[in-house]
């Protein structure tokens, strides 16, 4: 098979930069080993955690894939990132150019940049205390703690109490606890919402808070707002345990939006070595279709977690290509003994020059960029980058290629 | 020997994560609640039974092994091939007269095929159907899969055209349902091959993949099967010819069932078995190949992806020849199980499941609307038909009628 540009890597970076190419005109194809980190979204993205995330993207070292971008020109790449998830039938909630912060299963507060349509964004810390709440879980549910949830809103001054309901939806599912998840609870949800907000309406007091675990709007992505319009105080949807159902829903919808666009997804394929000549990429060969031709090769295959990045005893490596890997030198280097610390190793990936064109022998390959989690330097858990990279850089390479 | 050959198994269990996407992508969880899901019969349940037999359950039969956690897990782990290969490893139920019969693809179409207007008579009725409904249970609202009286062996050897004409020659693995049941599409196939200027060769007597037997716990059928196969593919390999296909779910079998399951070495002619619409999309791109289609041809087609195509990867060649074909409105229909997954449907016990797993598809195919259905699976194919009303060809019969010859 032959395309102009073939993305490896189906997450949020992947389908990024796919819908931006397709929109481009290119004829692309993502080839996808597996589901991606959406299926753990908590529904919020994040850009940087700090107070002005702009001005703060300037004090980035050069090799964050923020300062390769430039923090001049992130903001035309943040606006964009929201009218691309707009067309693609996404709203996302939050300003563009700004953090705002998102309530976090534990009920604290956590920065946030975007969030999906069911989560909720608050401009300001304030927005969250003293609140009276009614928290509700569905009876056998044990991926969403209320009383965490609880002990974390009185601390910020809210007064909560937790109500089960029990709904004969529900009943068959609990013949098999351990698949009491999510998603399989969000199926139900797709027609059974009505009856929780049903209850829910006998149930409120004189709260002006609901909460909801984030099992609803599965396949019908307007079930969230639906429960709002029917119950009187405003409701809120918090994260719950893997998977994600919003996150589960997003990959569908962006997904589908890329097929609509004429892209081709290449579902649990994998990319599994590559053809090049000099400083260019001739094919990579797949397992399903063996060789795979384009003009352009993105690489776009997550960290550790998604084998992006593979690792032993005494190597951290990018299996496709053999690319360059920002790393330092001797493994007692890659980690901090306290487990809580940031660790070096989260923040080993490839190296690029300013285009993200990736380095191998320290040499850029013409046609061979690399955006998202693979990328080196980032240290997303350690400032809350992880979605913002992934967005923004493939909105970047997209635009040079 | 390194750390990780002390720590690994054959299917790879202990690279899971835990993350719970196989269960989210599973088509029977939320049909049947009896079933655990894939995470837990797979490799949360493998981890147990490796310590204690004790720990198989039987309700790992409701697993249709359609692949899809295997094609959702991000860790690569071989999720079916697990539970499968624990319920060969572990399960205590025998296979009943039922299963043997629904199994049995090419033993029973050997017997039914002289006496096929007679057995079709006979299978059609509601009478029959309510006997086998209690005696056998196999479920009344099925329609048994027509019988042909003349095979496609037989008619290949009368009435094909001279193949010799062809420099280019490959084999054609035509499956229990071409031969038996619908010898039309084996002729469509010859038809486009020849087309396109490649003659066509049958094996050396080919027998039934075994996927029916694999999954009605027949694994020593299964395997004899499957050795039989493997030489005779070995043969057209020999003589330097590929192997084509029109049934993705053979394909799939004999590429990795043989040796995941059946412990059935096919290295020498796994790469050279393919479907017959990616044989034929490759040489269209090079260019070797050229079809002319009918300029007058109009079809609004609704492209249902098999489960075991989804695996493979290889519906994007039935897609992109489709799209081909002037005249053509098409719709790829989003990722769903029919419900089917071959023998499973037949089963009286499982009717209603399999009929609650297809709904998706079935409710979307009413809402595009399509002429007609195309899809690379037979089983599939009865499922949809019944379902919706609606017809189900296979693309290779699509190019054949839009093809100007």
């Amino acid at each position: 098979m032959e395309f102009d540009v073939v993305i490896i890597g189906g997450g949020l970076a992947g389908l990024t930069a796919g819908l931006a190419l397709q929109e481009k005109g290119k004829r692309t194809a993502i080839v996808s080993a597996g589901q991606n980190a959406l299926h753990f979204s908590s529904g919020a993205f994040g850009l940087l955690d700090a107070e002005d995330p702009l001005q703060a993207a300037k004090e980035l070292p050069e090799h964050h894939p923020y300062a390769r971008i430039g923090a001049e020109n992130l903001p035309k790449y943040t606006e964009a990132a929201k009218a691309l998830f707009g067309k693609a039938g996404i709203a996302l909630n939050g300003e563009p150019l700004k953090n705002g912060w998102r309530l976090t299963p534990q009920g604290g507060l956590k920065r946030a940049w975007m969030t999906l349509p069911e989560v909720d964004i608050f401009p300001d810390k304030e927005a969250i205390k003293g609140h009276k709440v009614l928290i509700v879980n569905l009876l056998g549910y044990l991926d969403f703690n209320t009383s965490f949830l609880a002990l974390g809103l009185e601390k910020q001054g809210c007064s909560c109490r937790i109500e089960t309901l029990r709904l004969p939806e529900m009943e068959r599912l609990r013949e098999n606890p351990s698949e009491m998840r999510s998603v399989n609870i969000a199926r139900v949800m797709d027609s059974a919402w009505i009856k929780v907000a049903a209850e829910i309406k006998t149930l409120v007091k004189d709260e002006d808070w609901i909460i909801l675990p984030l099992v609803f709007g599965l396949k019908d992505a307007t079930v969230p707002d639906r429960i709002r319009e029917a119950v009187p105080a405003k409701v809120l949807f918090v994260g719950t345990m893997p998977p994600s159902v919003p996150g589960m829903r997003t990959q569908m919808q962006l997904k589908k939006a890329y097929e609509a666009l004429g892209g081709t997804f290449l579902m649990g394929d994998e990319a599994i070595s590559a053809k090049t000549e000099g400083s260019r990429v001739l094919s990579v060969s797949t397992r399903n279709l063996g060789e795979v031709k384009a003009a352009e090769f993105v690489l776009a295959t997550g960290s550790y977690f998604s084998k992006g990045i593979a690792s032993d005893m005494n190597h951290v490596f990018e299996p496709i290509f053999g690319a360059d890997v920002l790393l330092d030198e001797g493994r007692s280097a890659w980690y901090d003994p306290d487990f809580f610390s940031p660790q070096a190793f989260l923040s080993y990936g490839v190296a690029t020059d300013g285009q993200f064109r990736v380095l191998k022998d320290q040499a850029p390959m013409d046609n061979l960029h690399a955006i998202g989690s693979v990328l080196g330097g980032a240290r997303s858990l350690e400032l809350g980058c992880g979605a913002g990279v992934a967005i923004l850089t493939a909105l970047s390479v997209a635009e040079t290629i | 020997m390194t750390l990780q050959e002390y720590t690994s198994s054959a299917h790879n269990f202990e690279e899971c994560m835990k993350c719970t996407v196989c269960t989210a992508y599973c088509p029977v969880v939320p049909a049947n609640p009896k079933y655990p899901g894939p995470k837990q019969a797979g490799p949360d349940g493998e981890r147990l039974r490796l310590k204690d037999p004790f720990f198989f359950e039987e309700t790992l039969k409701y697993c249709l092994n359609c692949k899809r956690c295997e094609v959702a897990c991000p860790s690569g782990v071989k999720v079916a091939d697990i539970i499968q290969a624990a319920r060969i490893r572990y399960s205590k139920s025998k296979p009943k007269l039922r299963d043997r019969i629904l199994a049995s693809t090419d033993f029973m179409g050997t017997l039914a095929r002289p006496f096929a207007p007679v057995v079709n008579g006979m299978t059609g009725l509601g009478a029959t159907k309510a006997v086998l409904d209690a005696t056998m249970a196999i479920d009344k609202h099925r329609t048994f899969p027509k019988y042909s009286f003349k095979g496609f062996e037989s008619w290949f050897r009368k009435n094909a055209p001279d193949q010799t004409r062809f420099p280019e020659q490959v084999s054609y693995f035509h499956g229990c349902y071409v031969n038996y049941n619908f010898p039309q599409l084996g002729k469509d196939f010859v038809k486009v091959m020849n087309a396109a200027g490649i003659g066509v060769n049958l094996l050396d007597k080919e027998k039934c993949c075994g996927v029916a037997m694999i999954s009605n716990g027949m694994i020593d059928g299964a395997k004899k099967h499957a050795a039989h196969n493997v030489a005779v593919l070995g043969k057209a390999v020999d003589a330097g010819r590929k192997i084509l296909t029109t049934s993705s779910t053979c394909t799939f079998t004999m590429r990795d069932e043989y040796p995941e399951l059946l412990g059935i070495d096919n290295s020498k002619v796994r790469d050279e078995i393919t479907l017959a619409t990616r044989y034929l999309y490759e040489r269209i791109s090079s260019g070797e190949v050229k079809l002319k289609f009918k300029k007058d041809y109009h079809a609004k087609i609704a492209y249902h992806t098999p489960c075991h195509m989804e695996k493979l990867g290889w519906g994007v060649y039935s897609v992109e020849l489709l799209k081909m074909i002037p005249g053509v409105e098409f719709t790829l229909l989003d990722s769903n199980c029919c419900g089917i997954a071959g023998t499973y449907g037949f089963k009286k016990e499982n009717y209603e499941v399999s009929q609650a797993i297809g709904k998706p598809l079935f409710d979307q195919i009413a809402r595009v609307a399509p002429d007609f259905v195309a899809c690379d699976c037979e089983t599939c194919k009865w499922q949809i038909e019944m379902s919706t009303g609606l017809q189900v060809k296979n693309p290779i019969s699509i190019l054949a009628e839009a093809l100007d010859i």
